[in-house]
């Protein structure tokens, strides 16, 4: 029962990250219809980003941490602004393939500036962070993750609910042509999915590079789970990436605790395959609204 | 002041993808506080001038090739959307088209996109007051109102980002005579206590040409005919082919309606 209710907890608190970082691939597909495939690498960004400035610089945590989300939010607009917005009205797979190739790009930089080795943050999480449930202990670390994904799922949630700005981003997902005809901008919104995509994949990134260390390859492979978490969510649903997110690290954990740790890293795509046969729309995608 | 012209459609050609031409010339005007009313059958090609107008061409690559668009004697033509927006022309375009996923209120707060972080508390309070059936859906999802209620959504919507120029794309479509009724008078009082500027496209030419000061004749990409509102409804041929009533009083049969159609007398 205790190792249960630490699977669970273990579950939870990953499947919050991934659910954070598929909520940044979600706003890009839902604004504009484009597939991130760099979406690893953004993950993997984020964490160099806050290595350099943790360790490297030797900032405070709380202002490397700012530092990074400030930095990757701009990195954002710019990569749009760049590569992105000169696709607008081009066909809709040379833009995916526009990302498959800023993937890669990013990667071979990140190898070339920091190698394939594994860094470590300094060890900065308070040990009082932990606590004891009844028998189960409960690491630092998971506390972390649990508050931050928490935490940040809260604040972009709110983000979109009810701040103007969201619900312009929103807007443009629903129906273009009449967010056009108010003076939405629509280039502008891309730009803000594409920044937010940034955000969130830095926070899950530097989250797990805390857990397994900040390594390049490791972090661009975790972020390719996103299609398992957003397929299973479905594409278009804020609320299913989030559900989705939960699922797969629920998955993830007690494969790993109960049946094999080996198995544990490809049972979400078991589970991709399986859903893609059964409901290919995703379980939780969006009810059509139609009108008779 | 009472005068001024507000917007001024100077022989204008709309073609799409480069190839297909559908406006031939078309001018046209509105005075500062009128309301104007563009009349013309299926595919005449009063939706295309409305984008020509709100930029709103340029997304379906559509593009004004000749002639000019002044509001408020400033040349807007090919402007995109944006711009043509933060001027204060919004369209409200043909067949509603809500955020089906938004709520009601959300919605009515995407018309604040011109002037964002601008309070809007008021504008809310004022679009509920024209229509108070709004706020009694505020918190349900657009998606599942009915016709006359994203009528009003969409019309509300518009209001709230000051429009100084209106254009509205065929009000009644797909409503029942007493709810046309209804938006139609709600238009007017809008036009009356809020000063603002409108340019309506209708179908439904009796229910336009009784609230507009003047009207326009649309056919095949062309203005055919134009005058104030009550000389258009007096008109034999308007009242023959758009409202429904002949001069003899008597109507007549849907082959003369196609021959005249054949014949083309207006153009
Ligand atoms: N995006 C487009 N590309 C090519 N042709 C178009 C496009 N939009 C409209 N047209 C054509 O332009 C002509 C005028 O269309 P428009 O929509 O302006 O007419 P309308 O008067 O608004 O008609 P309705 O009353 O049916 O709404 C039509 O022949 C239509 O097929
Ligand atoms: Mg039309």
């Amino acid at each position: 029962m205790d190792f249960f209710m630490q699977l669970l907890v273990n579950g939870i608190s990953l499947g919050l990250l991934y659910a954070l970082s598929a909520l940044g691939f979600v706003m890009i597909f839902k604004s504009s219809s484009v597939l991130n495939l760099a979406h690893g690498e953004l993950l993997a960004i984020g964490a160099f980003v806050f290595l350099v400035l943790s360790a490297w610089a030797d900032l405070p945590i709380i202002i490397a941490f700012s530092l990074t989300l400030i930095g990757t939010f701009f990195l954002g607009f710019l990569v749009e602004r760049l590569f992105l917005r000169p696709l607008i009205g081009e066909k809709l797979i040379e833009v995916i393939m526009m990302t498959l190739g800023l993937g890669i790009m990013f990667k071979g930089l990140l190898l070339f500036i920091f190698g394939g080795d594994i860094h470590a943050y300094p060890d900065f999480l308070p040990e009082g962070l932990s606590f004891e449930l009844g028998n189960i202990f409960i690491p630092s670390v998971n506390v972390a993750t649990f508050v931050i994904g928490i935490l940040f799922l809260i604040v972009f949630g709110f983000f979109f609910k009810y701040s103007s700005q969201g619900i312009y981003m929103r807007s443009v997902a629903d129906n273009q042509p009449a967010a056009l005809s108010l003076g939405v901008h629509v280039r502008r919104v891309f730009a803000m999915s594409w920044a937010i995509a940034f955000i969130v994949a830095a926070i899950s990134g530097i989250v797990l590079g805390i857990i397994n260390g900040v390594n390049v390859h490791s972090l661009s492979a975790v972020g390719l789970k996103v299609f398992p978490v957003v397929i299973l969510g479905g594409l278009d649903s804020i609320g299913g990436a989030i559900l989705g997110g939960i699922i797969i690290g629920l998955l993830e954990t007690f494969t790993g605790g109960y049946i094999s740790t080996s198995l544990r890293e490809i049972i979400p795509y078991i589970v991709l395959v399986i859903i893609l046969m059964v409901k290919p729309y995703g379980l939780f995608g969006l009810v059509e609204i139609e009108r008779v | 002041m009472e005068n001024e012209i507000r917007l001024l459609v100077n022989n204008i050609s709309v073609v799409y993808s480069d190839v297909i031409q559908v406006l031939k010339g078309v001018s046209l005007n509105v005075t500062k506080g009128h309301i104007v009313s563009l009349l013309g059958s299926n595919g005449a090609g009063k939706t295309s001038s409305l984008k020509a107008i709100s930029g709103l061409l340029k997304p379906e690559n559509g593009k004004v090739t000749e002639g000019s668009i002044e509001y408020d004697g400033a040349p807007i033509q090919n402007f995109s959307p944006e711009e043509i927006t933060r001027k204060g022309i919004i369209q409200v375009l043909e067949g509603r088209q809500e955020f089906k996923y938004l709520t009601v209120e959300e919605n009515l707060r995407v018309g604040t996109a011109t002037r964002w972080g601008k309070p809007y508390k008021e504008d809310l309070e004022l679009v509920y007051h024209y229509f108070p059936a709004l706020l009694v859906r505020k918190k349900s999802l657009a998606g599942y109102c009915s016709g006359g209620e994203l009528q009003m959504l969409v019309i509300g919507r518009a209001l709230m980002a000051h429009p100084n120029l209106l254009l509205l794309d065929e009000p009644s479509l797909g409503l029942a005579p007493l709810l046309v009724k209804e938006i139609f008078q709600i238009i007017k009082r809008i036009n009356r206590e809020q000063g603002t500027t409108l340019l309506v496209v209708e179908q439904n030419a009796n229910m336009a040409l009784q609230i507009a000061h003047y009207g326009y004749v649309m056919e095949n990409g062309k203005i055919v005919m134009e005058s104030n509102a009550e000389d258009l409804r007096e008109n034999p041929d308007v009242k023959e082919f758009y409202l429904g009533t002949a001069a003899s009083g008597a109507l007549k049969s849907y082959k003369d309606v196609k021959s005249y159609k054949r014949r083309k007398r207006w153009l």
